[in-house]
């Protein structure tokens, strides 16, 4: 990805070479032109979390960025796969990727491995796992909402939307007995049903939301101090996401109508017939900038509550699992064999499991895991550009990133760090794809 | 519009949850002894919801050493002890997911509402369930 100068060795500085924007200079900028790099990271850079963004500034102006990421790389599934867990352990661990997408990740390995194995999950079951994402989601926004408050300096509305967030989290916890990581899917089903008395909270938690959502929309859209910060700052153009494959959030506040509940539904979404949320839908053209994203998120909350709400009325009766026994389900996957795909709108964009099971091996033969981010991290380099050093925290949160899920590789050999141009992963892809084909 | 809000906020009760005592006592377990004698209150935890899952309680006598949930724990929290054909968790290790609960033939295994479980030594015997 990053070109490389072959005289700057320099492992603190690395050369920053990439779409250097060359523009007309003027006044102050004019007599500095010379560049120079702001190394930000990679402890810590906005986002508490690792990453190394190294930016090539002309005065205030950022003209090229260098990421670097890798510093989190947990080798979640290299202890998958054959390391002695069985596929349920293994689920937990699927669990652990990302802290807030806790049951996305879930979602879409269960789903992996069903399909893998061949196993049906009873209509109760994928309604409650669709209650649960989406009450997922609307944390997982209001934490981003009051995230994005934080970075343009408007703490403020930072704690406010937290206390709003609070509800939701305390509902999580009356259906599923935690805060986070839920632990609500199982292969085949859900762990916990909701009970008849459960749900007037749950309707309690809809309407304060219902009640509160103007405001929320009034404090973010209509707030002079939000819109002088964000508007036209990191823009995204609808050419260039669709181009650098951004998911979630990030695509559609550019203006793409992409949604994997929308594209390819799963589990009990084609029910709620879900459609993409873009700024048009609030009545803007869609430009692509911060704003926008802020105009999805928020959009998005009333969204999932919509889902919820038909969700809670039209709740099929039944069994929950499909294999109560946990020792059966354990022979079951024992003794499948298959390949199998799963996929989840996580509130950071579209999630992606794949997993390999062999017969007679009680762990993952692959596991292959693409998280959000993963997708959207090239969506910094247009963002970024030509903007200046004083808005870096609040693009680089504007695509909600989560640098631990993503990290899945990281070479180091002999102490050096490698950097793999796009013609070997390639060819690796291919001989790898060759080798499991056999 | 702001002066409105003000006074809402003089009057509202605080967001979030209250400290068991206002002030820092002189003495905790001087304290402590004064509540359990009723001279002295103290503001009762947030109640949590029935479901909660907290520290893992364990029934030994029900207990039929399947080792069942040996086999479904993904943080490696019970041990098992060959002898007597029991268990013995690790707390400090738990990720609460309770699915040693849910394998548990014999419901030897339950969830407590108990979550306060912070301490410096892992191994404290109020984090070893046998
Ligand atoms: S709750 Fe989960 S992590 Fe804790 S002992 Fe049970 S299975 Fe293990
Ligand atoms: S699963 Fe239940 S009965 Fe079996 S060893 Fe564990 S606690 Fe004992």
């Amino acid at each position: 990805m990053s070109a490389r100068n072959p005289k700057d060795n320099d492992p603190v500085l690395p050369a920053v070479e990439e779409r250097v924007v060359e523009r007309e200079l003027v006044g102050a900028e004019a007599a500095l032109g010379e560049t120079f790099a702001v190394p930000i990271g990679p402890i810590h850079p906005a986002l508490k979390e690792p990453i190394r963004l190294t930016f090539r500034v002309r005065g205030e102006r950022i003209v090229g960025v260098d990421i670097r990421t890798g510093f989190a790389h947990r080798g979640i599934e290299f202890m998958g796969m054959r390391q002695g867990r069985n596929l349920i352990q293994i689920l937990y661990l699927a669990e652990r990727i990302c802290g807030i997408c806790s049951v996305s990740h879930p979602i879409a390995f269960t789903q992996a491995v069903e399909r893998a194995a061949g196993i049906e999950v009873p209509p109760r079951a994928q309604y409650i796992r669709v209650i649960i994402s989406e009450l997922e989601r609307i944390h997982s926004h209001l934490l981003w909402a009051g995230v994005a408050a934080h970075e343009l300096g408007f703490d403020t509305l930072l704690h406010l939307t937290w206390r709003v967030r609070e509800k939701v989290l305390d509902v999580l916890e009356e259906l599923s007995g935690n805060r986070i990581d839920y632990a609500i899917p199982i292969f085949g089903g859900v762990r916990r049903d909701i009970a008849p008395e459960q749900y007037p909270k749950v309707w309690e938690a809809i309407r304060y939301y219902r009640g509160l959502l103007e405001q929320l929309l009034d404090a973010f859209l209509r707030d002079p101090t939000v819109e002088a910060r964000t508007r036209g700052v990191g823009v995204l153009e609808p050419k260039e996401a669709e181009e650098l494959c951004a998911v979630g959030p990030t695509a559609r506040a550019s203006g793409l109508r992409k949604d994997v509940r929308q594209d390819r539904p799963y589990l009990a979404y084609p029910d709620f017939q879900v459609r993409a949320i873009t700024p048009e839908d609030y009545g803007l053209t869609p430009v692509g900038d911060v704003y926008d994203k802020i105009v999805v998120r928020l959009l998005e909350v009333e969204q999932s509550l919509n889902i919820i709400e038909q969700a809670l009325e039209n709740m099929p009766e039944g069994e929950i699992t499909s294999f109560p026994k946990i020792p059966a389900l354990l022979a079951y996957l024992k003794k499948a064999e298959g390949e199998g795909l799963g996929w989840h709108e996580a509130p950071r964009g579209e999630v992606i499991h794949y997993v390999r099971l062999a017969a007679g091996e009680e762990s993952l033969l692959v596991w292959k895991v693409k998280a959000p981010t993963y997708s959207n991290l090239l969506s910094w380099y247009p963002m970024f550009e030509d903007q200046e050093i004083a808005d870096i925290p609040i693009i680089a949160a504007s695509i909600d990133p989560c640098i631990c899920c993503m990290d899945r590789v990281y070479l180091v050999r002999g102490g050096k760090e490698e950097v793999w141009p796009k013609e070997k992963l390639l060819k690796l892809s291919w001989e790898k794809t060759r080798r499991m084909q056999r | 519009m702001i002066l409105k809000t003000l006074v809402a906020q003089l009057i509202s009760r605080p967001a979030t949850n209250r400290f068991p005592v206002k002030y820092m006592p002189k003495s905790v377990t001087r304290f402590l002894a004064q509540v359990q004698e009723g001279k002295a209150k103290i503001h009762p935890p947030v109640p949590v919801p029935p479901k909660f899952r907290g520290k893992i309680a364990y029934d030994r006598e029900k207990c039929i050493g399947c080792q069942l949930c040996i086999r479904v724990c993904p943080a490696k929290v019970i041990e098992f002890k060959p002898e007597v054909k029991k268990i013995r968790m690790y707390v400090a290790r738990c990720t609460f997911c309770a699915q040693c609960v849910d394998a548990c033939p014999v419901d030897a295994l339950s969830l407590s509402p108990d979550f306060l479980l912070a301490s410096t030594d892992r191994l404290a015997p109020e984090l070893i369930v046998e």
